[in-house]
């Protein structure tokens, strides 16, 4: 037995019956068109009365994400021949076969009158009639449930897929209210699928462009506190937050944090001209990283730290360049027809993704950090500001709609271009900042 | 420059002391008194030193083309107008916002309406206004004055308002 901490999770990986990692059931996520692999989660066991409203809960939301990342099916349990009562009893294969099931999840919950939540699983590969990888138990507070679904789900689609998991992760964002000449924002942080959202500010002020740091656990944006946009660290669990010593007299704005969340790159405005900085969060020392006369902003550092990536119309309209963090000439990378804006780094340093302006309309899209195999994802009135999930497989972003009544929501979609997909939160919102998988 | 800024920090100090939560609301440099208020119409505009004269008699805005921050011949008309008011009024400070309309990312616009406050700023310098009077700030496309997604109103969004506060003593 293998005990791993996760934090408020404790998992434990244990030794079932067979075991058969990287079995033959696997989705390749590729640009072809894809074929959802079947699933079916058959309502998991609950081992006391008190587990069963949970065990529901659990086994639905499950489900729920698995579906939600496009690449895989449901199974509705009508269709189910195989009755199964018990999580302890052998899996029989045929019945799941029969209804074309690829793979199955089981589990079984239970809760402790100290409110405990323990949950066991196994993924079964059905055509093959293996288990898939080890069970595995998650253990933590009884108030962890959906916490401890999208664990679950993320083992599911990390086995299956073999890209890094996703779900148990949270994004900050920009919550606004009120008209559009008088909106109101304020920062709040949500699970991966909008659920949970709490404020991290209140909606005095305008705040812009969160950027959360990969840790999780700080945030960077703008705020007008003051009455003029400066540079503000947030630290998720306090809500306790301190403005960055930029500049005497200038305007700082667009931070983003370095990959080790010691250094931030970030905009500073000195008369009327905006040029990119690099602050070490230690000293609070800023040292210049551009001095041209056009507006260079949104800066984005590369996973390993070297490099930043940044937009600047120096060529007379918004392009992206490069450049070592140590300092030299940007390199432009961009020359498709358009302005392009809002670049963002992979976290797997593959692709940058971005804003693009062109024939009237806003794209989200990815390219090669050397600008090559542009691909646009997205395209709508106006489509901003992207950011990427934990394992660089889905990217997040705002879609403002048009007119006087227009705002904007999220849109997800994976960075094949499929599965658009509009979160639901009730109330306009922009700016997401996707964090880590949580711990 | 240096002068406002000074003065300014007494005040700002103060307001993080008494406001946990960053609410700054409705101050001298506060988000809600600030882009075009109504409030300021009801005051007198036959007094032609006041605010609301400046506003409504003189205009306090300048247009801009889009993703420019040059001043056009009229842009410069206007400014020349406030120039004047300006330095015949030197009792108030000066904030001149810089805004886009919504056809841009949000912190490039920031960019842009720092550059377009700036144009406005440096213009009623070289005619006589002193530039310790004067300070900029931008809010990008965060704060549109009308509300369509057409050009109609885009031209009036794409701005710079010279705002009025009282002097600071």
């Amino acid at each position: 037995m293998r005990l791993i901490y996760f934090g408020v999770l404790a998992i434990v990986l244990w030794t079932g019956a067979v075991l058969a990692q990287n079995g033959p059931l696997k989705i390749e996520i590729t640009d072809g068109v894809i074929e959802p692999l079947t699933f079916a989660v058959p309502m998991f066991e609950a081992k006391n009365i008190e587990a069963a409203a949970i065990a529901t809960k659990i086994s639905r939301l499950v489900a729920k994400d698995l579906t939600n990342s496009g690449l895989f099916r449901e199974i509705s349990a009508n269709r189910f021949i195989a009755q199964r009562t018990t999580f302890a009893e052998a899996v029989r294969y045929p019945d799941w076969r029969a209804i074309n099931t690829q793979a199955l999840v089981t589990a079984s919950v239970e809760t402790s009158s100290t409110g405990r939540l323990t949950v066991k699983f196994r993924i079964f590969d059905v055509f093959s009639g293996v288990q898939l990888g080890r069970g595995m138990q998650l253990s933590g507070s009884t108030q962890a449930v959906r916490r401890m679904a999208h664990k679950v789900a993320d083992q599911v689609y990390e086995r299956i897929t073999g890209e890094g998991p996703y779900f148990d992760s949270k994004i900050v964002f920009v919550s606004e209210s009120g008209p559009k000449d008088k909106r109101l924002k304020r920062l709040a942080i949500m699970d991966f699928d909008g659920e949970n959202v709490q404020f991290l500010t209140g909606n005095k002020n305008i705040v812009l462009a969160p950027r959360i740091s990969k840790d999780g656990k700080k945030v960077l944006y703008t705020s007008f506190e003051t009455g003029f946009p400066q540079i503000y660290l947030l630290d998720i669990s306090t809500a306790g937050r301190k403005r960055l010593p930029t500049s005497d007299d200038g305007m700082g704005f667009s931070p983003r944090f370095s990959p080790d969340s010691k250094r931030i790159v970030y905009s500073l405005e000195q008369g009327g001209n905006s040029d990119i900085y690099l602050m070490d969060l230690a000293t609070a020392r800023s040292k210049r990283m551009t001095s041209s006369l056009a507006i260079d902003t949104a800066p984005s550092f590369s996973p390993d730290g070297r490099q930043i990536v940044f937009e600047s119309d120096r060529s007379g309209t918004q392009q992206l360049y490069l450049m070592p963090v140590s300092g030299g000439t940007p390199k432009r990378i961009s020359f498709e027809n358009g302005r392009y804006g809002t670049p963002v780094w992979s976290p797997r340093g593959d692709l940058i993704a971005f804003t693009k302006q062109s024939n009237g309309r806003f794209n989200i899209g990815v390219m090669r950090d050397d600008g090559s195999e542009e691909r646009l994802l997205s395209g709508s009135f106006l489509d901003e500001g992207p950011t990427w999930s934990p394992n660089g497989r889905v990217i997040m972003f705002a879609r403002q709609t048009q007119g006087p009544k227009g705002a904007p929501s999220l849109y997800s979609v994976d960075i094949t271009g499929r599965n658009l997909r509009a979160l639901n939160l009730g109330a306009p919102a922009s700016d997401p900042s996707w964090g880590p998988v949580q711990p | 420059m240096r002068l406002i800024h000074l003065a300014f920090v007494p005040f700002l100090a103060l307001v993080a002391c008494t406001d946990p939560e960053g609410g700054f609301n409705g101050g001298l440099l506060g988000d809600s008194s600030s882009w075009d208020d109504p409030a300021a119409n009801a005051e007198d505009q036959s007094d032609p030193t006041s605010q609301a004269f400046f506003e409504k008699k003189i205009g306090n805005r300048v247009l801009f083309e889009i993703n420019k921050y040059t001043l056009s011949s009229s842009a410069k008309a206007g400014l020349d107008e406030q120039a004047r008011w300006l330095i015949d009024n030197p009792q108030y400070v000066i904030i001149i916002e810089g805004h886009a309309d919504e056809q841009g990312t949000r912190e490039y616009n920031l960019a842009l309406g720092f550059r377009r406050a700036q144009s406005a700023q440096e213009y009623l310098v070289s005619r006589g206004v002193s530039g310790l009077r004067l300070k900029t700030r931008s809010y990008g496309k965060e704060r549109p004055l009308e509300i369509c997604s057409a050009e109609r109103c885009y031209a009036k969004n794409r701005r710079s308002v010279t705002l009025l506060t009282a002097g600071l003593s």
